[in-house]
């Protein structure tokens, strides 16, 4: 009998010795005469438990984590004896912080072999593009618009009705392009579909072009994922020899391709018009608004421009139904979000749940505070660009509209956590001199008011004449705010302004002064 | 590495034009190609692309020095990146960067005077529950502290 071991070969778990994990269990393996297969699976996004190993038992797959090269031995032992060790979980479907999570676009992640087709195909997977092809394409949109689904990258857009407007443009040529561009700290959903489920992502892509009738595809990956790129890759030369790519995609008479393009190193261009110049061979720089992507896109065709998880999360609702999808959530956020919990904290990695969880939970329960043992001062939600909120707003719901009403952004998901050593000046001061970095220079608020900022914050930190400087600060954020082309100018004054807002007194202002500038 | 990076030649640059510049926005790919070949985008690459796809000096230029990635100098033997981005300093990452700047003997974006490491920052590699990350020649580390770092440093330096 094989013995059949899953070892992630996911880039998060490779980082912490998975690598040496799967060679380790061969030798130990090989030693014992033990004849074992081992799969490399994605990441199932417990990442404090990673390297996490699964054991194919008859009682289900037995979690062990986290696992070194040294506990390979005595592992393998109590795996074969199907005894006790001091790593082993259990059933790895039935670890709390597993189970409590609604798995909708992550259902297969760190379960199938990202390399095969057909292990893809026997979780389910290649139902959704066949509900599409029996549906027909207008039909198709329409459950994508009924599904209530927006863009997961961050803007929050109804990617239904994106694809209509694509639709509806009548073109000779039209592209599907992913932005994987996941260039937010704290974010790393988008890589792990990529490395874990990749076909998830082409069969969304495939859906999405036979919906608007598009028949070339991008994804534009960014370089700092090599490990994506090469799954990416792989996993579309897989889907043509499978014919989910190909000439006649889900035996349809409708042929979609898809090629995988690595960016390099330019955070804007995860900006959607600025990608589509980087993709076209130019310098990433925002292009104005309107002709919108839906109309003018790439080469200046007809796009849909989509984040990753939005695409991956369209198979299941084409397989189960708009209803089913929208069934989740609260408000005006449906379905389910994979949040990404990050920085200083205990239980970090993926947890995706339907919106309407508090920020608390998230935090304090699912993340179980910090990775030092230290209070949580501060958590940043949505990236880079998105806001710092204190423990006193730990109430707010995970969705959209809650977010955007307490001057933040869920963006892509991922949060952030600090403990009590944080220095919110600084992190403010970090937060424009990012943007002084990353501007694609197009428009002055972003290219000139970073710079400022770092200036101006740097003066406020030195004591320099606070007030004046103070003032200037709140000025410039708002002539960035409203003045900037894009997201990076425009969405850097949140963790700036949230920094001063909730911890005056990192900056030596008085809190009564903001309350009344407010 | 450095050691198994091609010397820019003539030739094998319009070679790699010849294998990209058909496909739909050829500048990427072709630049990529050549910093996979030669490690660094010569000098010389910007006329030959300019001219192979029809487009100004300037603007070759103005594509090559928009992106982080693209050297335009080779780098020393390895290249050691250190995540500067939120998660990372949330998890103490800017006493790492500290202390390897302070090892190596060169700041940020420079290469130690052995020629054995290009230090870099990079913001963000995804490893976010896992930090501080870190990738030496396109290996990912996550979880470095001290030890791991010194440990990285010396693999680098030897």
């Amino acid at each position: 009998m094989t013995l059949r071991v899953y070892v992630p070969g996911d880039a998060g778990a490779v980082a912490v010795g998975a690598d040496d994990v799967a060679a380790a269990l061969r030798a130990a393996a090989q030693a014992r005469s033990v004849a074992i297969e081992i799969v490399r699976t994605g990441s199932r996004g417990l990442y404090w438990l990673e390297p996490m190993i699964e054991v194919a038992t008859g009682a289900g797959r037995i979690a062990y984590g986290p696992v070194t090269p040294v506990d390979a031995a005595s592992l393998l032992d109590a795996a074969l004896g199907d005894g006790a060790h001091p790593r082993r979980h259990g059933v790895a479907d039935e670890i709390p912080w597993l189970k409590r999570q609604t798995r909708l676009t992550f259902a297969r992640c760190g379960v199938v072999d990202p390399r095969s087709l057909d292990d893809y195909r026997a979780h389910g997977g290649g139902q959704g593009i066949a509900k599409a092809v029996s549906l027909g394409a207008p039909a198709t949109i329409e459950e994508i618009v009924a599904s209530g689904l927006r863009g997961r990258g961050g803007a929050g857009f109804p990617t239904g009705i994106k694809w209509r407007t694509v639709a509806q443009a009548d073109a000779p040529q039209k592209y599907i392009v992913c932005n994987a561009d996941e260039g937010d700290s704290g974010t790393f959903a988008d890589r792990m579909i990529m490395e874990g489920d990749p076909f998830c992502l082409i069969e969304g892509m495939a859906i999405a072009a036979f919906a608007v009738g598009a028949t070339k595809g991008y994804v534009y990956i960014r370089s700092e994922y090599p490990h994506a790129i090469a799954a990416m890759r792989a996993a579309c030369a897989a889907a043509r020899r499978g014919g989910l790519l190909g000439r006649n995609i889900a035996g349809s008479a409708y042929g979609f391709d898809i090629e995988v393009r690595a960016g390099a190193g330019a955070y804007v261009c995860g900006e959607e018009t600025s990608l589509l110049e980087s993709l076209e061979g130019r310098r990433g720089i925002v292009r104005a608004k309107p002709p919108l992507p839906a109309h003018q896109g790439l080469f200046g065709k007809p796009t849909v421009i989509n984040n990753v998880l939005s695409f991956a999360s369209v198979p299941i609702i084409l397989a189960e139904g708009a209803a089913f999808y929208q069934d989740f959530g609260i408000g005006k956020s449906r379905g389910t979000m994979p949040i990404q919990l990050g920085g200083n904290v205990r239980h970090g990695g993926l947890f995706e749940t339907a919106f309407g969880i508090t920020l608390g939970e998230l935090v304090d329960d699912v993340g179980g505070g910090t990775c030092t043992g230290r209070p949580v001062r501060a958590v940043q939600v949505g990236g880079p660009l998105g806001a710092y909120f204190p423990r006193a707003l730990f109430d707010t719901p995970f969705d959209y509209e809650a977010f955007a009403a307490r001057d933040g952004l869920i963006g892509h998901g991922g949060i952030v956590v600090f403990d009590d050593s944080v220095d919110m000046a600084r992190q403010a001061r970090f937060a424009f001199g990012f943007c002084a970095i990353e501007s694609c220079g197009k428009c002055t608020p972003c290219r000139i008011g970073s710079t400022r900022g770092v200036e101006t914050v740097d003066r406020i930190i030195r004591g320099e004449d606070r007030a004046a400087n103070l003032a200037v600060l709140e000025d410039l954020c708002h002539t960035m705010k409203f003045g900037s082309l894009c997201a990076l100018g425009g969405f850097t004054p949140y963790p700036v302004m949230s920094a001063l807002t909730h911890f005056p007194e990192d900056f030596g202002a008085t809190p009564k002064r903001l309350a009344a500038a407010e | 590495m450095h050691s198994d990076y091609e010397l820019w030649d003539v030739a094998r640059a319009t070679a790699l034009i010849a294998a990209h510049r058909d496909r739909e926005g050829p500048l990427l790919p072709i630049l990529h190609a050549f910093q996979e070949t030669f490690g660094y985008i010569d000098e010389a690459a910007v006329p030959l692309i300019a001219q192979a796809l029809q487009l100004s000096r300037a603007e070759v230029h103005g594509v090559v020095t928009f992106y982080h990635d693209f050297r335009r100098a080779p780098a020393g033997r390895h290249v050691l990146k250190l995540c500067r981005a939120e998660a990372c300093q949330a998890a103490g990452g800017d006493a790492l960067v500290a202390r390897a700047a302070a090892r190596l003997g060169c700041a940020m974006g420079a290469t130690s005077a052995d020629g054995s490491v290009t230090l870099e920052p990079v913001y963000c590699l995804g490893l976010c529950a896992t930090a501080p990350s870190a990738m030496l020649d396109g290996r990912v580390v996550g979880r470095l502290d001290d030890q791991r770092l010194d440990a990285l440093l010396g693999e680098a330096q030897r």
